[in-house]
C-alpha cells in the first residue's frame, strides 16, 4: 500500500496535430479511486486511452507500478495488453456475437489458459458482479444495467493492478446510476485495486473518488480530495463547473476597497466582507464572490450584516428546498432544509456565511486567499438570531 | 527517424495501408499512367502506316488521327455521339421507370409488392444483352438474313430496320434492365426516410404535390442522381447490347469500335478511344459531386425505421397492381421462357411439336446443324467454360469480398490521416474506367513479365485480377460502410485483453461483418458470372468464359446453343443467388450503388 501506482510525467498528446493535452503531471497511489473530471472535450478520455496504450504519447513518460510503459522521446510504447490493467469503455463494448460467458472468457482465451481456470475465473468474475446466471445471454439480450455489469466482469476477470473506467454510467437512467454507483463502491474496496474514472458529472466524482483531477482545456487545473474540491475550487472556471449541475454556485461581483487604516474589504452587494491578506495594490480590484446555496441564511428580521430580498420563486424537492431570491440586483439560490413558509414576493433578509464563500480575481479567474478576522464575533450573533430564522411548516 | 518509421508500420493498419497502395496503384494507376504515355508516342508499327512515324519519339499523331482526320467522323465523332444519346436515353428512362416502381411498392398501398420486387431483381441477375438477344428472337427483320423474329413470321410483315436494330432497341432492353438499379437505390432511399417527415410537412398544410416536391424528391435527390451516374456511366462502356442489336445496321458506339480497333491492331487508336471513355465517365462523375456536394449526400441514410404511413392508390389500387405485375413479367420472364422455349427448336421459327429437339442440349455432332457444333452438353468447351466461369466468378468473389472488408477496415480506421483517404480514393478509380478500357490497359501491361510478375496474358489468373480490380469500389465501399457500424471500441477492447491483430480480424471483425461479406462475394458473384464488356478483350481459346462462348455462338448466329448456355448462366445465378440469401442473410441492395 501506498506505493505509487501510475506516475506521468510531463504528457503532451495531439490528435489530427490538435494538441489536446498538455503538461500532464500526475501521480496516482495504489489503492486511490481517482476521478478525471471535466467538461466534454477537456481531454479527460483521452488521458485514460494514453494510460491505457491505445493513444500514444507525443512527449512525457508514463510509469506503471514503476516501470516505464510508455516514452514520448524514444517512441516506446508497451502494448496496452502488457500494462497489467483493463478498460470499460463507455459504450461497454461488448462483443455482439459472442455469448456473455465467452465475452467475459476472451481476453483468458487469448492468454492460452486451460480450459478448466477460464471457467473458474469466469464464474468468479460473473459472481463478483452478481450475474452468474446471464452466462448464456447474447448481449442484446441484456438491459443497460446488466451489460454494463457484463462489461466491468469482462474487465476484472484477467486481475488487473489497475481498472480504467471510462464513463461507464453515463448511458443508464438516474435508478440504476445510483445502484451502480454503490456496486462500483463495493468493487473498489473489495478487489483494492487502483480505479481511475472518468465522468462529466460532478456528483459522481464527489461520491465516488478518494482523489479528483479537474480538466480544463487539455490541463489539469485542480488536484485535490472531494471534499477540499467542493468547498475550495481553485479557478473560477472549476467553480463553476462544479456548481453547474444540482450543486447550484452563486457568483456575486464585488469590488476591494478600503486602506492600511481601516483594513481592506471586499465591497459586494450583499455583504461587505473583511480581508486579511490585501494590500493597498489590491484596492480597486475586481472580484468574483461565489457562494454555495446551503451557505446562504434566510431571516425574517434584519439583523447586521443581512441583506433584503425578495423571493421570486420557490423549487421543492423533497428534504430541501431552494429558493430563488433578488437582492441588490443580483439573483441568488439559497438552499434550506424542508417545506420553508413563504411565497413569491415576500421580503426575506439574507445572511452570507462569510468563511464558507470563495474568492476569485475577476481578471485571472484566480481564487485569492482571504481569511476573516471576525469569526468569534459572526458565530456568537449567530446563535443570538436564531429564533429570527425562517420558520418551517413539517 | 527510423525508429518513428518502424513504429509508425508496426501499426497493422498502416502496414495494410501500404501494402494495399502499393498493391492499388499498381494495378490501377501505372497502367492508366502507361495507356496515356503510349498515346503520345511512336512505335515500331507506325513505321508502316506513315513515314513520319520515329520510334520512341513524342507525337500528337494518335490523337490527330482519332479527332481531327478523315476517317475521325466514323471512329470517333459519330459513335461518341451515339454513345452519349444512348447513355442519356437510357439513363432517364430507367429513372422513370425505377422510381415510379419504388415509389409504387414502397410508398403507396399498393397489394403484390412480394410478388412486384421479387420480379423486379430479376433483369438484374441476367446479363444486360440477354433481352437483346431476346429482342431479336421477337422483333428480328429479314435484313442480316437468317430466320426472322416471332413478329415477323406471325404478321408476315417486315419490320422496319429501326424497331428491329440501332437506338430504339438499344436504349429499350438496357433501360429495362438497369431500371432495377434505379429501383433498389431510390427503394432504399424512401424506405429509410421517416415518413414523420412528410407528415410533419402534411401537418402545416401542404399538399401531396408540394410534399412530393419540396420534402421527398430532395431526400432521394441523392440517390437518384448517383443511380443516374451509375447507368450512365454503364450505358456509354456496355458492349454486349449494342454489339448484338448495333453492329449490323453499322450502329457503333465508343465501346464497340474499341473493340474492333483492337480486333483489327489499331491498339494506340482504340487507347486513345478508352481514354476518352473514361474522361467522359470522370465528368459525369465530377458534375455529380459539384451538384450533391458533400454537404448533403448523407441526407437519406438518417432517420430511424418508423411506422411508414403509405399513400393509399384508393381505387386503382388493384388495376395498377395488375398492370405492373404483368408489364414486369413481360419484361423479366417471356423473354427468358421463349429464349428457353427456343432452345428446344430443332428449326428457328417453327413453332410446331415435331420441332422440339434436344439436339442443341445433348446431341452429337451432325454437319447439318451450326457446322457440325455438338449439343452443349457434350461439348468439351462448354465444359471448359463453365469450369473457368465458375472458377473465376468463385475466386474473385472471395478474394473481392475480402480485399473489401480489408481496405473498408484502413479506410474507417484511418479516415484522418493521408493513408485512409488515399486508399478511399485510389480504390475508387476503377469505376471511373468502363470496363473494356480497363482490359484495353491490361492486354499491353501483363503482355510482357514485369518484376517479378509473370506475363499474365491468356491466364485465368489475368481475368481473376482484373474482376477484383473492377469491382473495388463497390466491395471497398461495402465493407467501410460496414466497419463503420462497428465501433473501434469492440477492437480495442479485444486489444487490451492481449489479442494480436489477426486474432481481433478472425475473432472479432470478420464474425460482425459476415453479412456484408457474403453480400459482396454474392454481388461480385453474380456480376461476374455475367461479364462481358471487362473480359471480352482479354479471352483467349484456354480461357473461354460461359459469357463469352455465348457471345461467340450469337456472333456465327447459333441461336440456339446461345439460348442453351444463357439458361445455364441464368441457372447458376438463381441458385447462387437463392443459396446467398438464405443462408448468409446477405442483401444484394446493399453493394450496388457503389456510392
Amino acid at each position: 500500500m501506498g506505493a505509487t501506482a501510475i506516475e506521468l510525467r510531463d504528457i503532451q498528446v495531439s490528435l489530427d496535430r490538435k494538441p489536446i493535452l498538455q503538461d500532464i503531471n500526475l501521480t496516482i497511489e495504489r489503492g486511490d479511486f481517482m476521478t478525471f473530471l471535466g467538461p466534454s472535450g477537456c481531454g479527460k478520455t483521452t488521458l485514460l486511452r494514453t494510460i491505457a496504450g491505445l493513444q500514444k504519447v507525443e512527449e512525457g513518460t508514463i510509469a506503471i507500478s514503476g516501470k516505464e510503459v510508455a516514452n514520448g522521446a524514444t517512441d516506446f510504447h508497451l502494448e496496452p495488453s502488457k500494462r497489467r490493467l483493463s478498460l470499460v469503455f463507455q459504450s461497454y463494448a461488448l462483443w455482439p456475437h459472442m455469448t456473455v460467458y465467452d465475452n467475459v472468457a476472451f481476453g483468458l482465451q487469448v492468454r492460452k489458459m486451460p480450459k478448466p481456470d477460464i471457467r473458474k475465473s469466469v464464474y468468479a468474475a460473473l459472481d463478483k458482479m452478481r450475474i452468474p446466471e446471464l452466462a448464456d445471454r447474447y448481449p442484446s439480450e441484456l438491459s443497460g444495467g446488466q451489460q454494463q455489469r457484463v462489461a466491468i466482469a469482462r474487465a476484472i476477470v484477467t486481475e488487473p493492478d489497475i481498472l480504467l473506467l471510462d464513463e461507464p454510467l453515463s448511458n443508464l437512467d438516474a435508478k440504476l446510476r445510483v445502484e451502480m454507483r454503490a456496486e462500483l463502491k463495493r468493487i473498489h474496496q473489495e478487489l483494492n485495486t487502483t480505479i481511475i474514472y472518468v465522468t462529466h458529472d460532478q456528483h459522481e466524482a464527489m461520491t465516488l473518488s478518494t482523489k479528483v483531477a479537474v480538466f480544463f482545456g487539455g490541463r489539469i487545473v485542480q488536484l485535490d480530495r472531494p471534499r477540499e474540491l467542493y468547498k475550495h475550487p481553485r479557478t473560477l472556471q472549476v467553480a463553476q463547473f462544479i456548481g453547474n449541475t444540482g450543486l447550484h454556485m452563486n457568483a456575486v461581483d464585488g469590488r476591494m476597497i478600503g486602506d492600511s487604516s481601516s483594513g481592506y474589504r471586499l465591497q459586494t452587494p450583499l455583504a461587505v466582507v473583511p480581508l486579511e491578506h490585501a494590500s493597498s495594490v489590491h484596492v480597486g480590484r475586481e472580484v468574483v464572490m461565489t457562494v454555495r446555496p446551503e451557505d446562504i441564511k434566510l431571516l425574517v428580521n434584519r439583523i447586521p450584516g443581512s441583506t433584503a430580498a425578495t423571493v421570486e420563486a420557490i423549487f421543492p424537492s423533497g428534504a430541501d428546498t431552494h429558493i430563488q431570491l433578488q437582492a441588490g440586483g443580483a439573483s441568488m439560490m439559497a438552499r434550506v432544509m424542508g417545506e420553508p413558509d413563504c411565497e413569491p414576493g415576500n421580503l426575506l433578509f439574507m445572511h452570507v456565511d462569510t468563511e464558507q464563500i470563495n474568492l476569485y480575481d475577476k481578471q485571472t479567474g484566480v481564487r485569492i486567499e482571504h481569511r476573516h478576522t471576525r469569526q468569534q464575533d459572526e458565530r456568537a450573533k449567530e446563535n443570538d438570531h436564531n429564533e429570527n430564522r425562517l420558520s418551517y411548516s413539517r | 527517424m527510423t525508429n518513428r518509421m518502424f513504429n509508425w508500420l508496426r501499426n497493422p493498419v498502416h502496414l495494410i495501408g501500404i501494402a494495399a497502395l502499393f498493391l492499388l496503384s499498381y494495378t490501377i494507376i501505372w497502367p492508366v499512367m502507361r495507356i496515356v504515355s503510349t498515346t503520345f508516342f511512336w512505335r515500331q508499327q507506325d513505321t508502316r502506316l506513315t513515314g513520319e512515324a520515329n520510334p520512341g519519339h513524342f507525337t500528337l499523331y494518335h490523337w490527330e488521327r482519332v479527332l481531327a482526320s478523315d476517317m475521325s467522323y466514323s471512329l470517333f465523332y459519330k459513335p461518341i455521339m451515339h454513345s452519349l444519346s444512348v447513355g442519356f436515353a437510357v439513363s432517364a428512362l430507367s429513372m422513370v421507370m425505377g422510381c415510379g416502381l419504388a415509389w409504387l411498392v414502397v410508398r403507396t398501398n399498393m397489394p403484390l409488392k412480394k410478388t412486384i420486387t421479387f420480379l423486379a431483381v430479376i433483369p438484374y441477375l441476367l446479363p444486360s444483352w440477354i433481352l437483346s438477344q431476346a429482342w431479336l428472337t421477337f422483333f428480328k427483320n429479314g435484313k442480316i438474313g437468317g430466320t426472322p423474329g416471332i413478329l415477323q413470321s406471325l404478321l408476315h410483315v417486315s419490320l422496319p430496320d429501326y424497331v428491329s436494330y440501332g437506338f430504339v432497341p438499344i436504349v429499350i432492353t438496357m433501360s429495362i434492365h438497369d431500371s432495377v438499379f434505379f429501383f433498389l437505390l431510390v427503394g432504399a432511399a424512401l424506405s429509410s426516410m421517416n415518413s414523420q417527415l412528410e407528415e410533419a410537412a402534411s401537418v402545416t398544410g401542404a399538399r401531396r404535390l408540394t410534399i412530393l416536391r419540396r420534402i421527398v424528391f430532395p431526400l432521394v435527390m441523392p440517390s437518384i442522381l448517383s443511380g443516374f451516374i451509375l447507368i450512365f456511366t454503364k450505358a456509354i462502356s456496355s458492349y454486349g447490347v449494342p454489339a448484338l442489336l448495333g453492329a449490323p445496321v453499322n450502329f457503333h458506339m465508343i465501346s464497340t469500335m474499341l473493340y474492333s480497333s483492337m480486333r483489327s491492331r489499331l491498339t494506340t487508336e482504340a487507347n486513345v478511344l478508352s481514354l476518352t471513355l473514361m474522361l467522359i465517365s470522370m465528368l459525369t462523375i465530377y458534375m455529380n459531386q459539384r451538384v450533391i456536394g458533400r454537404r448533403r449526400s448523407f441526407v437519406t441514410v438518417t432517420g430511424k425505421d418508423s411506422a411508414k404511413t403509405l399513400t393509399p392508390l384508393g381505387k386503382w389500387k388493384h388495376p395498377v397492381a395488375v398492370v405492373t405485375v404483368v408489364v414486369m413479367i413481360l419484361t423479366a420472364l417471356v423473354p427468358l421462357l421463349i429464349l428457353l422455349l427456343q432452345s428446344f427448336m430443332l428449326k428457328e421459327g417453327d413453332y410446331s411439336l415435331s420441332n422440339l429437339t434436344m439436339h442443341y442440349w445433348s446431341g452429337g455432332s451432325d454437319p447439318n446443324i451450326n457446322t457440325g457444333e455438338k449439343g452443349v452438353l457434350r461439348n468439351p468447351i462448354f465444359k471448359l467454360a463453365l469450369r473457368n466461369s465458375l472458377y473465376i466468378a468463385g475466386v474473385a468473389a472471395v478474394l473481392a469480398a475480402v480485399i473489401g472488408l480489408i481496405l473498408g477496415y484502413v479506410v474507417t480506421r484511418s479516415k484522418q490521416s493521408w493513408l485512409g483517404r488515399a486508399v478511399d480514393q485510389v480504390s475508387f478509380l476503377p469505376y471511373l474506367m468502363p470496363g473494356i478500357s480497363l482490359a484495353a490497359i491490361y492486354i499491353s501491361m501483363f503482355a510482357k513479365p514485369t518484376l517479378f510478375i509473370p506475363a499474365l496474358y491468356g491466364t485465368i489468373t489475368l481475368l481473376i485480377v482484373i474482376t477484383v480490380v473492377k469491382e473495388l469500389p463497390f466491395t471497398v465501399k461495402a465493407g467501410s460502410a460496414s466497419m463503420m457500424q462497428i465501433g473501434r471500441e469492440l477492437e480495442e477492447a479485444a486489444q487490451i485483453g492481449g489479442a494480436s491483430w489477426f486474432t481481433r480480424f478472425r475473432r472479432i471483425l470478420l464474425p460482425l461483418n459476415r453479412k456484408s461479406l457474403v453480400s459482396a462475394f454474392l454481388l461480385v458473384f453474380i456480376s461476374a458470372m455475367k461479364e462481358m464488356e471487362l473480359i471480352i478483350l482479354l479471352v483467349t481459346p484456354r480461357t473461354e468464359t460461359l459469357t463469352t462462348l455465348t457471345f461467340y455462338y450469337a456472333e456465327k448466329g447459333y441461336e440456339q446453343l446461345t439460348n442453351v448456355i444463357l439458361m445455364m448462366i441464368i441457372a447458376i445465378v438463381i441458385v447462387v443467388y437463392i443459396v446467398a440469401v438464405r443462408f448468409g442473410k446477405a442483401d444484394l441492395t446493399q453493394g450496388i450503388g457503389g456510392q
